[in-house]
This record gives C-alpha cells, sequence and structure tokens, in this order.
C-alpha cells in the first residue's frame, strides 16, 4: 500500500443479516473486484493503481476479511446469491458492471455473469478457481506447510507475507483468526479439489473476458484459463502476466492493472 | 476403576528410514510399504492379543478409525468389534471408539452397524463418536473442514433418534434427507449404548459431552504430563457448569510397558516405543490445521493461552515436549510409563488422581510390539497392576458403562470343529 494515498472509503452491505465491508476509491466508470485467496484483509496497491481510473468497488464476500456470515452458506448456490446480493448491495445492479476478480473471486464473478448475463458488461479475470482437470491438477491450496505456503501463492513470497502481516495496532488474537477465516471461506466452497461445477455453466457467460494468469502460477496450472476461454460463451483472450506467481494482482500490481484498465477501456 | 486394553493396530515393518525416505506416515504413505501377506499376519496377531486382554480380565477392549494410516489399519473398527463379539471373553465390553460420524453417508449406517455389535455382543458396546483428525476426514475422505462438526453434530441427532425413535420418523437435515428412517436392528441396551467422546482440548467439546451426559475421552499419544493440563481443563469446566466431579466422566489414553524389572522393562519396551514416536508419528505438518476444522472460539483459547503462558514464565515449565523419539526423552516427558507392576501401580495411581479418570485406556501393544511382549504386557499388567489399583473410584458409580444382558442369558457360540465337520 502506499501510504501517501489517501484510504479507501469503508460502508458495509448486510448479506443474510451479516456485515460484509465495502471499500470504494477512485472516480469514473465503477469497477467491482472480488477477492482472491486469502481476501484483502489490506487496501492492495493493484486497487488503487486501478482507482486512477474508475470508482473501484471492493466488497468482501462472507468469511472473506471484511465480511461475516460464510457458516449461513452451506450448497453453491446459496455462495452465488450471496455474491449476487453483495454487488446488489453496492448498487452495481444494471447491465454495465465491469466485474473483477482473483481466484475464488474470479470464480463467483463468472457464475454471477453465467446467472444473470444481463449484469455484466466485460469481465476481468486473474486465475479462476472452479474447475478440475485430473491430468493436471490443482495444487491444493489449504494443504501446505505453513512456511512454504507463500511462496505457492506468489511469485515474491514477500509479497503474501506483507498482505498478511498484521499491522500496527491490529487486535492480536482476532487478526490471525480473521486470516485463518478467509482460508476457510475458500474450503468452504472449493474444497476438496477447487471444482465448483463451473465449467457446466462456461458457455452461458456472454460478456466478453479476459483471462490473466501469471506466468509463475504455482496453483493453478495455465491450461485452466485456455479451458475456460474455450468454454465461454462470448469472446475471452488470455493474457500471461510476467513475475507473477497464482495471486498476479500482488506480484505485479501495475502490469496487472494496466491490462485490466486496457481491456475495460 | 475401568481398565480398557487398546489396539491401533499399527503396520509394524515400516523400514528403519522410514522417516527419512518418506514425508509423512499418514494421507499420502505409499502402498508399495504395504505387503498385504504380511498385514494378514499383523491382523491376525493383534486380534489374538485382544482377545488375550478379555481372557486375561481387562474390563474392556478398544479398537478405533483411522484411513491412509500407517500407524492405524483399521479404516472399519466395527470388522474387528463384531469378530470380538463373537469371540472375545463374554465378561469384557467392547468399546469402538469409533466411527466418525461424518464420513458416513447416511449415518444411519453407523446406527445400523452398531445395534448389530450391541445384539451380537448381549449389549457389550461402548459407542464413539469422534469428530475424527483433520487427516482423517478432511484429507483422507474429502470431507469439507468448515462443514464437518456440523455434518458430525447432524449425524449424531440422526444416530440418537434412529437407536430411540420406535417409529418410522422423516429426517430433515441440511446434509442427509431421509423420508423413512427405521432401522432394524435395535440396539440392546436402553435407551441406546453409552456414548464417548474421543477429543482434543476443545471447550466445546467438553461443554457438549457435559450437556448430553457423555464420557469425554483426551486421547493423546503424549502421556500424563503432557495431558495434565487439558483434564485440569476440562474438570473446570464440569465445576462451572455445576456437573458432578465423577470420574468416570473422563477417559484417558497412557502407554504402559510392565516388566518384572527395570532393567528389562527398559529393554523391551525401547525400540517399540522409539518406533512408534519415530515412525508412527511422522506425519506431514500439512495435513494438521485445514482451515475452518478448529472453530473459532478454540482457535482464540489457544491464541489467549499462548499470549498468557508467554507472560507467565514459570508456566514454560509445564509445557512437555511433543517431539521426543529417544526414549529416555519418551520416558522424560512422560509419553510411555514403565516399570515393575509395583512402579507402574504406583505411578499410575498418582497420575489417576492428579488428572482425574475413570476410565483407563491402555496402550500396551504399541509400535512394532510382537504378539509375545504384547501377551506379556498384558498379562502382568492384569494379574499384578490392575489389582493393585482396584481401589480406586470405588465411591463413583459408574454410569457410563454397558449394561449387557444377564451372562446366564448370553448365547454361546457353537465351537468351531472344521475339519470335524467336513469328516462328518
Amino acid at each position: 500500500m502506499d501510504m501517501a494515498s489517501p484510504p479507501p472509503a469503508v460502508d458495509h452491505v448486510d448479506v443474510n443479516g451479516e456485515p460484509c465491508r465495502v471499500w470504494r476509491k477512485g472516480s469514473g466508470r465503477p469497477l467491482a473486484f472480488l477477492a482472491g485467496h486469502g481476501g484483502l484483509p489490506k487496501w492492495p496497491a493493484f486497487l488503487d493503481r486501478l482507482a486512477e481510473s474508475h470508482e473501484v468497488v471492493a466488497p468482501s464476500i462472507p468469511g472473506y476479511p471484511g465480511g461475516l456470515g460464510h457458516t449461513k452458506l452451506v450448497d453453491h448456490l446459496d455462495w452465488v446469491l450471496a455474491v449476487r446480493d453483495l454487488l446488489n448491495g453496492c448498487g452495481l445492479e444494471g447491465g454495465d458492471t465491469l466485474l473483477a476478480g482473483s481466484g475464488p473471486g474470479a470464480s463467483f464473478a463468472l457464475e454471477v455473469a453465467a446467472l444473470w448475463p444481463h449484469k455484466v458488461d466485460r469481465l476481468a479475470l486473474i486465475a479462476p478457481w472452479g474447475l478440475f482437470d485430473e491430468a493436471e491438477p490443482m495444487t491444493d491450496p489449504w494443504g501446505q506447510r505453513i512456511p512454504e505456503l507463500p511462496g505457492m501463492l506468489c511469485a515474491d513470497p514477500e509479497n503474501w507475507n506483507a498482505l498478511k502481516a498484521a499491522p500496527e495496532g491490529a487486535n492480536s488474537v482476532e487478526w490471525p483468526i480473521e486470516q485463518t477465516r478467509a482460508l476457510e471461506a475458500s474450503a468452504r466452497t472449493f474444497w476438496p479439489l477447487g471444482n465448483s461445477g463451473l465449467e457446466k455453466r462456461l458457455g452461458r457467460v456472454q460478456a466478453p473476458a479476459l483471462l490473466l494468469w501469471g506466468a509463475e502460477d504455482r496453483i493453478l496450472p495455465r491450461s485452466y484459463g485456455e479451458r475456460i476461454a474455450a468454454g465461454l460463451g462470448g469472446p475471452a483472450r488470455l493474457q500471461v502476466i510476467d513475475g507473477a506467481g497464482h495471486l498476479a494482482e500482488l506480484d505485479r500490481p501495475s502490469e496487472v492493472a494496466e491490462a485490466v484498465e486496457a481491456f475495460f477501456a | 476403576m475401568k481398565h480398557l486394553w487398546f489396539h491401533l493396530m499399527p503396520y509394524t515393518e515400516l523400514p528403519d528410514n522410514f522417516r527419512e525416505q518418506n514425508p509423512s506416515v499418514w494421507v499420502d504413505i505409499h502402498s508399495r510399504l504395504f505387503d498385504p501377506e504380511r498385514a494378514h499376519y499383523m491382523y491376525n496377531d493383534f486380534m489374538d492379543e485382544m482377545e488375550f486382554a478379555a481372557e486375561v480380565g481387562f474390563d474392556a477392549v478398544c479398537c478405533n478409525e483411522h484411513h491412509s494410516n500407517g500407524y492405524g489399519l483399521m479404516p472399519s473398527p466395527n470388522l474387528i468389534a463384531s469378530s470380538l463379539a463373537r469371540r472375545a471373553n463374554p465378561d469384557t465390553a467392547l468399546c469402538v471408539m469409533g466411527n466418525s460420524l461424518a464420513l458416513y453417508n447416511p449415518p444411519t449406517r453407523v446406527a445400523e452397524e452398531f445395534a448389530m455389535i450391541d445384539c451380537i455382543s448381549g449389549g457389550r458396546l461402548i459407542a464413539g463418536f469422534p469428530v475424527g483428525s483433520p487427516m482423517d476426514t478432511c484429507y483422507a475422505y474429502g470431507q469439507n473442514p468448515s462443514l464437518l462438526r456440523e455434518r458430525y453434530l447432524e449425524a449424531h441427532d440422526l444416530v440418537m433418534r434412529a437407536w430411540t425413535e420406535p417409529d418410522t420418523f422423516a429426517f430433515n437435515g441440511r446434509f442427509n434427507q431421509q423420508r423413512y428412517v427405521n432401522i432394524w436392528p435395535r440396539p440392546v441396551q436402553k435407551p441406546h449404548p453409552p456414548v464417548w467422546i474421543p477429543g482434543g482440548g476443545s471447550v466445546e467439546t467438553w461443554r457438549w459431552c457435559a450437556e448430553m451426559d457423555y464420557v469425554y475421552c483426551y486421547l493423546s499419544y503424549f502421556g500424563y504430563k503432557a495431558g495434565l493440563q487439558t483434564m485440569q481443563g476440562f474438570w473446570e469446566e464440569m465445576k462451572r457448569l455445576g456437573k458432578e466431579p465423577n470420574p468416570y466422566r473422563a477417559g484417558f489414553l497412557q502407554f504402559v510397558g510392565v516388566a518384572e524389572t527395570e532393567a528389562e522393562a527398559y529393554e523391551f519396551y525401547r525400540e517399540p516405543a522409539e518406533y512408534f514416536y519415530g515412525r508412527c508419528l511422522h506425519i506431514d505438518p500439512r495435513f494438521a490445521a485445514p482451515p475452518g476444522y478448529t472453530t473459532e472460539a478454540t482457535q482464540r483459547a489457544g491464541i489467549q493461552s499462548q499470549v498468557a503462558n508467554a507472560a507467565l514464565q514459570n508456566r514454560k515449565a509445564l509445557q512437555v515436549s511433543k517431539s521426543a523419539r529417544e526414549f529416555d526423552a519418551i520416558l522424560d516427558n512422560g509419553y510411555v510409563i514403565i516399570g515393575t507392576p509395583d512402579q507402574v501401580a504406583e505411578k499410575l495411581r498418582h497420575v489417576i488422581h492428579d488428572l482425574r479418570f475413570g476410565q483407563l485406556m491402555l496402550l500396551l501393544q504399541f509400535g512394532n510390539m510382537d504378539k509375545q511382549l504384547a501377551k506379556y504386557n498384558s498379562r502382568l499388567y492384569a494379574v499384578q497392576v490392575m489389582p493393585q489399583l482396584q481401589d480406586v473410584w470405588s465411591e463413583w458409580e459408574n454410569h457410563w458403562w454397558p449394561t449387557p444382558m444377564a451372562a446366564a442369558d448370553l448365547a454361546a457360540p457353537d465351537p468351531i470343529a472344521h475339519r470335524a465337520v467336513a469328516a462328518e
């Protein structure tokens, strides 16, 4: 986070009676971002960069940092409806939504675009979850030794560590619980293989989509991006981000933001 | 005082370099290490040992459930228990410790199989309901860690209703929906067999056991020193809840090795103990903590107690290492108690009172211990240790023990004479 930059405005939307944090920053055409594995315990440089050209709206999905209520969600329909309610609660109900997401968040963006094709104008997706290929299995994102996890998720493990380090003044008990809860939230939806059956619904997505993939993604093979691009009902393009891992937006915030901006322009 | 003879059924021929050459004894242990023909002998030895334990007078024999596990060859403890129900001494209770409820689909399968064992044994079953370890449930069996406890609690409610409701009923759960629940057979014990819950140190489990009037069992491999804090926490919680401090509410697992002399005990039990703590507990830490498995309340309590412990330097002395692999350290840390019968009885008397439990679960076979030594250990314990502890807790009634049919009413299985029958 650029300390010189002002923080985003904070608001909350109720989903199933539980508050979910919504960050907003910048002006211009609204752009919604649904966070990746681990969520956003801090406002990241990537969104700061996007806020230079858009009104960035970053709602927290239940269970991810800033969002509560994941335990009320059991099946996948519960989750998809919760994400839709969250976007609606942010005022993103029209048909002109620019929707971006990473990992689990990108998967939900695809679900929303598949089920309510008139809601979404364009999609920018960083390594979406939801598929599984036995020939090239997704790496288990939850069954990793703690010291090895940062290097699995980011090309530079320090980018994950910086996102997850407790800031000064944070509650030393609640902060680590919130970070575990974020991993639980993605597990609750995608355990054990990452396969939510999304592949069956890809053909329903009409919105043009940009798929971004870290060249050093150690969680999700790039072939998943090719398969998603081929399965989508609308036009799709896959772009590789050099020097980035699975959470490409943490490793290469400027390059990822530039690619998203160019696609949404 | 109850003495329960517990078998984990470890594979006894893991190679010497197992630890160096393999990432884990559990979940992804390689199949090339498993020789089914050697396992034929192991299973039969283990069942001989359990039948022997029943013969020499242990109050119960116990088995448990593990999956993809090199130290626990019982994916289905019910298979072992059903054999024991026929062959083992009918004075002995059968403690199945137990069936991980969330793994059974539908969970009425557990109600049925436990009812079968209770009928075959004439009402000798203790029904254990563990949530199950992360390795067994979330990794080997692919269960969602975030939904596991909800699934477990729902399955528990379904099993209880299946055992106790006389009429066919519909069960409308989140995870299980059955229009016609009506199990045949029904358990002999009414309203149902005693329920024991093996658990870690979670406050929610303690409260739930108190609420349901179940036995809480702390099944740690790290012995009485490491178990002290947990058991004290349990009893503090029982006091807070206003429950009477009946020691039979609690079970505790302890490794024990008895011999005629101290020197022999050291000599006999060193290798099996080092085999167990060196090879059998070589578990890849990546399988230890799937997110959501540990509830947030338990996480919170854990973090707060770490903070409190760090603040109180003197409590550090109470913290027991859980990574010892050399025999001297294994003994120093209290994982295994060894000695002559008198020494073991004396030690156990203290442990039983300090930790306060009435259901003592004993691992008298552990690691690669062979049948001869397991039987020697079991006999010495039964004949020379158990009588010395017979008076312990005699002032309390054990409300959580099976209530079988009268001994005179039990069926006597026909003797087996294969060759004689064939010759007829």
